[in-house]
């Protein structure tokens, strides 16, 4: 499994958020997550402009044995959709923190991050569910 | 194993491990005052030999009446071969199979009946089959609400002239998932180019609203040929989705409704029953749904890919599982899409049996036995034809009287004159639907003709 970046927060629904410079926040799912639904074979991104409720149904990963929602880590509006995973899904297994991002949004409350767990914190989770 | 699935000893020793005394102990917690005892009406038990008569008595009853009632189910001939292969132990089941894949030959079938709809209605993909043609429309409808994410109104707009007992069944279905059907009139006015069928501009007053689809039936319930070019088009100019009804058998000579207007429509579905299966009292039938590639993940129901196992071999599979209710749960895309892999056998046998040139031939033979139907019946007096517009198999006649009336007279001379369209279409007068399929000869025509002139020189009651 490779290292969790530490620019990264997490929901224990094993989605993560990334502050970036510009006050967005780009959102996509964690290696465990890819690694455990196995190859993916569609990913259904959410449209640009649809307002996002955090803890809300954001997104669909689907592998060959099952289809997950993402949830939203954070509340606001939706700016921006990783188009390459239509053609190219696996982007998602590949590269779960780079090129293999969701979606991107314009956060309503930037309170929300504090809220989610920091990368130690997300490794205890992972510690305890495979317990 | 015994293929018994519980023994009297099994049924002890289970109880006995939960620690209840009888299974009716399982139910104590619904109060007595709310269960039913006996049921109304229901007869006692009858054993396998007292059913068999019971019913050959009741069929006795029916006799072989002359009928020329379409409305949605068609008399059509079947070749015998096709229910005998249909019979065979390997196929006869309602169901794919569980581990399908271990059932190669029948998944094979049902890879081959999706490619025979696909090219049939001109689209990209076919489910393996869906309930009935009624129900396919309500799945049609609520996949376009899913598939079309822009349109937030769920509103669809449908045609008075698409079977009424579709739309009865689609709104039981799609209502209560908060979809909203506006029903668009036919032409009516004597004289107007169309009469009977759904005019482009009576589309009109919807534009610039949110729609999420159009639905559109070829031929439509009244057997008149819709233009079905331009109410597509219309659907895409009005960023709304189009859906086709149509009859599987008519695309034999008609356009499919993958080229219908500029791009096609999106959702074809419609019943399949005039492709081999019997018309026994209504059902069971069985529903199609095509649609385009960039829509399958919408699409309900089962479907079947074809693959390479590890050594390279060709073989088929299961495809798009996790959009289906035993991965998906309450997101499937459908709870309710029970198919109908018997009669999609028997249909998939009767097009292989056929061929499109046969089909073909099915179609235009009822087209004309239609249309004899339609010159005979109209030289009597009091009979007219409603609508003079390019039809298929199916022709609205209007009568100087009751219909249920003449029907039921039509009926003590063993005919079965048609579907009285009085109680669902007021405004068309005492008007009668009728058809004739290949199965109708001239001399079942002349025998009709003959029937309806006696009643119709009676005097009105």
């Amino acid at each position: 499994m490779s290292a969790i970046p530490s620019n990264l927060k997490f929901l224990d629904s094993h989605e993560w958020a990334r502050l970036e410079s510009d006050g967005t926040v780009t959102i996509g799912i964690s290696d465990h997550a890819q690694n455990a639904l196995g190859d993916l074979v569609f990913v259904e991104v959410p449209e640009v402009g649809k307002a996002l409720a955090k803890g809300g149904a954001a997104a669909v990963v689907e592998s060959v044995k099952a289809a997950s929602d993402v949830y939203s880590p954070v509340s606001g509006e939706v700016i921006a959709a990783n188009d390459a995973l239509g053609s190219a899904p696996e982007l998602v297994n590949t590269d779960p923190y780079g090129q293999g991002w969701l979606y991107k949004i314009k956060p309503s409350n930037q309170g929300e991050l504090e809220q989610l767990l920091t990368p130690g914190a997300y490794e205890k989770v992972l510690a305890d569910e495979a317990h | 194993m015994p293929f018994i699935p519980h023994t009297e000893a099994d049924v002890a020793e289970m109880l006995a491990a939960i620690g209840a005394s009888s299974i009716d102990a399982l139910f104590d917690e619904i109060p007595a005052a709310l269960r039913i005892q006996s049921l109304a009406g229901i007869p006692d038990a009858l054993t396998e030999m007292q059913v068999g008569r019971l019913m050959q008595s009741r069929a006795q009853r029916d006799g072989r009446p002359l009928n020329f009632i379409g409305a949605g189910a068609y008399e059509h001939h079947i070749p015998a071969a096709v229910w005998a292969i249909v019979s065979r132990g390997e196929f006869y089941s309602a169901y794919t199979p569980y581990q399908a894949e271990a059932s190669q030959g029948t998944l094979q079938l049902l890879y081959e009946y999706q490619t025979m709809m696909a090219s049939l209605t001109g689209m990209q993909v076919s489910n393996a089959s869906l309930y009935d043609g009624a129900s396919a429309l309500a799945e049609a409808c609520l996949m376009a609400v899913r598939a079309h994410r822009k349109s937030k109104s769920a509103r669809i707009l449908v045609p008075a002239a698409v079977n009424p007992i579709y739309l009865e069944v689609a709104r039981a279905i799609a209502e209560g998932q908060n979809l909203k059907f506006d029903i668009v009139p036919f032409a009516m006015g004597e004289g107007e180019p169309g009469k009977g069928t759904t005019q482009p501009s009576s589309l009109e007053q919807y534009r610039g609203q949110d729609i999420t689809a159009v639905v559109v039936q070829q031929p439509n319930f009244f057997g008149l040929l819709e233009d079905v070019d331009a109410i597509t088009d219309w659907a895409h100019a009005n960023n709304a989705l189009a859906i086709a009804v149509v009859n599987p058998l008519s695309l034999a000579i008609l356009k499919p409704p993958g080229e219908w207007g500029a791009k096609g429509v999106d959702i074809a579905v419609g019943d399949g029953q005039p492709l081999g299966v019997p018309m026994s009292s209504g059902g069971p039938y069985f529903g199609f749904m095509t649609t385009r590639m960039e829509h399958v993940r919408q699409m309900p129901g089962r479907i079947i890919g074809r693959t390479l196992d590890l050594d390279g071999k060709p073989g088929f599979t299961l495809t798009l599982q996790a959009r289906e209710q035993h991965i998906r749960r309450s997101k499937a895309t459908s709870n309710i899409c029970t198919n109908q892999g018997l009669l999609v056998t028997a249909a998939t046998i009767h097009m292989s049996l056929l061929g499109s040139t046969g089909l073909e031939n099915v179609a235009a033979a009822s087209q004309q036995q239609t249309r004899k139907l339609v010159e005979a019946l109209t030289r009597i007096k009091g009979v007219k034809l409603a609508f003079s517009g390019p039809r298929f198999h199916e022709a609205v006649l209007q009568l100087d009287r009751n219909v249920a009336g003449v029907i039921e007279a039509l009926a003590k001379r063993n005919v079965i004159g048609g579907f009285d369209l009085t109680p669902r279409y007021p405004e068309l007068g005492n008007a009668l639907l009728v058809c004739a399929t290949e199965m109708r000869t001239d001399e079942d025509i002349a025998t009709y003709a003959a029937a309806l002139t006696q009643v119709m020189a009676e005097a009105m009651s």
